[in-house]
């Protein structure tokens, strides 16, 4: 894969250099051109086509994004209350997901979910203790997030 | 001219957004009861916040002068990846030297591990 995105960066600097224009424009339109060609040339490589995980890259960014909006809305809803009532707590989940990278971006986007912060991981156990700011509430909201995020997590890893 | 007044508001719409939330985060430090809470004010709104004024920035310059910020692009790269790890380091850091949960809080299933280490050691 590495090497499909070191042919895709040469083919990009050489658009650069025919068109002898240094500037981002001209790079990302010579790095899409480069795309097309490595997709149309796809077979000839050993190994998956690395455009299939860009695609589950951005699903995953727009899933943080979306992730981000809505708790930042129930934050902003939570903090504006006239009286401030909220119920915190730890709690603990389990992961089926295994190397480092993995946990690592399934605790940034548990951190994103509505309503709660990792605050411990465990990696024997791989369990992860959650800090949610209400607890019967985002305790349900995690647990059903976390199969998303965990699917789309696979996706781009494996 | 439309074109402008279009693109002006556009813009001022992201950077507003943006203020409003990182005003809710302050908002939400001053009035949350504990360190975990405040957290959460301070890791979700304020990236939130962040993200709409510095995407408002990069389509400023986009639109009105033709110019791909890279540096905004970037800059919203690395927000994104510091702040929730931040927020984790501030509640870990906070809960190993003993910051007390509020007096409203329903569970903490963490007491228990951190005990049993305790007695491990």
């Amino acid at each position: 894969m590495a090497v499909q995105i070191l042919f895709n960066f040469i083919i990009a600097i050489i658009w650069m250099f025919l068109h002898d224009a240094w500037n981002a424009l001209t790079f990302i339109s010579g790095y899409f051109i480069g795309f097309l060609f490595i997709f149309a040339l796809r077979r000839f490589f050993p190994t998956r086509f690395y455009g299939y995980t860009v695609i589950a890259v951005v699903k995953l960014v727009f899933l943080f994004i979306s992730e981000l909006i809505s708790s930042s809305i129930l934050v902003a809803k939570q903090v504006t209350r006239p009286t401030i009532n909220v119920t915190p707590g730890i709690f603990k989940v389990h992961t089926n997901l295994e190397s480092d990278w993995e946990i690592t971006l399934l605790s940034s986007l548990i951190t994103l979910t509505p309503g709660s912060v990792v605050i411990e991981i465990a990696m024997e156990e791989k369990v992860l203790f959650i800090h949610a700011m209400d607890i019967p509430e985002s305790e349900a909201l995690v647990l059903k997030a976390q199969e998303k995020f965990e699917r789309a997590i696979m996706e781009v890893t494996r | 001219m439309i074109m402008n007044v279009a693109i002006e508001v556009i813009v001022s719409i992201f950077v507003l957004i943006g203020t409003a939330f990182s005003l809710l985060s302050a908002l939400g430090f001053i009035r949350l009861p504990d360190v975990y809470t405040r957290n959460h004010a301070g890791t979700k709104s304020i990236t939130l916040g962040l993200l709409s004024i510095l995407i408002g920035g990069f389509l400023y310059f986009l639109l009105t002068e033709h110019y791909v910020s890279i540096r905004l692009i970037l800059g919203i790269v690395f927000v994104f990846i510091t702040a929730p790890v931040a927020g984790h380091l501030i509640c870990r850091s906070a809960y190993r030297s003993g910051v007390k949960l509020t007096e409203t809080s329903a569970k903490d299933d963490l007491k228990a591990v951190y005990q049993d280490r305790q007695n491990e050691v």
